[in-house]
């Protein structure tokens, strides 16, 4: 096997998108991605059987797609690398099913990795154009905000030392936007929605709580995250307008409410920095694409003097080439390929970088 | 020579030749880790039956029925591998392995075949016989009821003779397979046969919180 420059295709199934990512050592070569999205819009959320149905479907032409875009031939590859966990069972399953046989049917090795490092990952990618990003620092601490997650981590070394400082002790933030939008009767995904409509709003027009903040909170939950008090919170604020029959100032709640979010996360990842004299953060997930937690982020960090560090939206979101990035990485490091026995774990901790 | 997966019920993998028959088939009754043993069932039985990957002239695979989550990963696995593989993807009903093995085994005439589907249904399929190469002819279905409907003297297949299947062979898959192929017979469309719908709880809208 190539281990200095390995060209490794990366197979990612967790929630909602499936992701085929082909990368040659930290240059990326390609980043397919099939969303089953649209078919959960009417559901108001990803219903993990219409996912893991869509996963099935869309394997074989992303997989079509990436080597076709990469401009290789499958034969080429040194490696094949997996998400196996953390995600939903049922859809990491058929990825796990999948790469194991690709692997196989091209006689190379397989890693199975961590879909939460796999976010971290994503930042050492460059294009063949691009390469003039510093390379990522550690340690660093890791922001992971996306509809099925909500992380703090601590990376001291991507393919060896990942420590999980909190995380949602509830909803993730995501989710928390899409039950909003719902509330305002704003369309799934709620991120964009609120994101729009908070334009016109005032953040400070309405006082909403910042889950697990209070001095009693944070002793035991001092970098997790909490979202369900927060959406109840909004749900019962616009009740109580509508049993007035008054109008709900849906710009901004929307604002509001997203302010809340947005300050509660950087108000610990920036914690985090300080507390663990770590002047790095990285965001990663979908829930990056949100303006303001992107501007808010920029004005802390900076205010804080933390060097802030923010992947391209595509490789934010769930995407093949960040696992297909930590395969890499762990190859160029040395490490074993996995046995061919592992399964799909959908609590697999951040420690497990690759099982 | 084919490689022929399913996991319609536990997981099966074997290597079938048309002229040699079965070469190896490996498996494990186990309904719940097919995620886990599927990678290393294919290594092994490629490694039984003495061959390369290069030696395949395409990939079979059980569409089912089956319960979904199972029944996914070997179709995921057996489509991928015929993509690496660089061969055709032979999608092949499921029932139809086990209604092989049937009449292979001796059984003449009208068959019901009939495999657990969960939630206390079953899933079943219908044949009249086989025909003259020994591919079982499948007249209805495959469908999916409760078992109480197979029992009622107005279902259309009440009378005929059932089999009740926990198992599915890769072997008789993979033998389906290079029968229909030799005998240009039509493959199962390429679609997992999961005959339910998706399981959602659809909103009913918004509750209220206060
Ligand atoms: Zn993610």
């Amino acid at each position: 096997m190539n281990r200095t420059n390995p060209l490794v295709l990366g197979i990612e199934t967790s929630c909602d998108e499936t992701g085929i990512g082909i990368v040659r050592g930290t240059t990326l070569l390609s980043n397919t991605i099939a969303s089953s999205m649209d078919e959960h819009a009417r559901y108001g959320g990803v219903v993990p059987e219409v996912a893991a149905r869509a996963h099935l479907e869309e394997l074989v032409p992303a997989i079509r797609a990436a080597t076709a875009e990469a401009g290789i031939s499958l034969a080429e590859i040194d490696a094949v690398a997996v998400t196996c966990g953390p995600g939903l069972s049922g859809a990491l399953m058929v990825g796990v099913g999948a790469a194991k046989a690709l692997a196989i049917s091209l006689g190379t090795p397989i890693y199975a990795v961590n879909h939460l490092v796999g976010h971290v990952g994503a930042d050492l990618l460059r294009t063949d154009e691009d390469q003039t990003d510093a390379p990522l620092e550690y340690p660093t601490i890791a922001l992971l905000v996306s509809g099925g997650h909500t992380s703090l981590l601590l990376v001291r070394d991507l393919v060896s030392d990942v420590e999980l400082l909190g995380e949602t002790i509830d909803d993730a933030a995501g989710e928390a936007f899409d039950k909003v939008a719902r509330i305002l009767g704003l369309p799934y995904p709620g991120g964009p929605q609120i994101d729009r409509a908070a334009l016109e709003g005032d953040p400070a027009a309405i006082r909403f709580p910042r889950g697990l903040s209070q001095a009693k909170d944070m002793a035991r939950h001092r970098y997790d995250f909490s979202f369900s008090g927060l959406k109840t919170s909004v749900a019962r604020w616009v009740e109580q307008r509508q049993d007035a029959g008054d109008p709900v100032p849906v710009a901004d709640v929307a604002a509001s409410f997203r302010e809340s979010v947005v300050d509660i996360l950087l108000t610990k990842a920036v914690a985090a920095c300080v507390d663990f004299e770590v002047p790095r953060l990285l965001l990663g997930g979908g829930v990056i694409a949100n303006a303001r937690l992107r501007q808010v982020a920029a004005e802390r960090t900076d205010a804080a003097g933390i060097a802030l560090r923010i992947p391209p939206l595509s490789l934010c979101t769930d995407n093949g080439a960040m696992i297909a990035a930590l395969g890499a990485q762990l190859i160029m490091a040395g490490h074993e390929p996995s046995s061919l026995e592992f399964g799909a774990d959908s609590t697999l901790p951040v420690s497990e970088i690759q099982v | 020579m084919l490689l022929a997966i399913d996991t319609s019920a536990g997981t099966s993998v074997a290597v079938v030749d048309l002229e040699r028959g079965v070469l190896a088939e490996l498996g494990t009754d186990d309904t719940m880790r097919h995620a886990e043993v599927v990678g290393r069932l294919i290594a092994d039985c490629l490694a039984a039956a003495g061959i390369g990957v290069g030696d395949l002239s395409a990939v079979v695979g059980g569409m089912g029925p089956g319960p979904f989550t199972g029944l996914r990963v070997g179709i995921a696995a057996a489509r991928v591998f015929a993509l690496g593989a660089g061969t055709p993807f032979v999608p092949i009903v499921s029932h139809d392995a086990i209604a092989y093995g049937r009449y292979r085994a001796g059984h003449v005439g009208a068959l019901v075949v009939v495999t657990d589907a969960r939630r206390r249904e079953v899933n079943w399929s219908a044949y009249s016989g086989a025909d003259a190469v020994g591919l079982p002819i499948r007249i209805d279905a495959p469908g999916v009821a409760k078992p109480a409907v197979l029992q009622e003297p107005d279902w259309t297949h009440v009378g005929s003779p059932r089999f009740d299947a926990a198992t599915v062979s890769a072997g008789d898959l993979g033998l389906v397979a290079e029968l229909s192929r030799a005998h240009h017979r039509a493959f199962a469309v390429d679609e997992a046969l999961y005959l339910r719908s998706p399981d959602v709880t659809m909103s009913s809208g918004r509750k209220r919180v206060s």
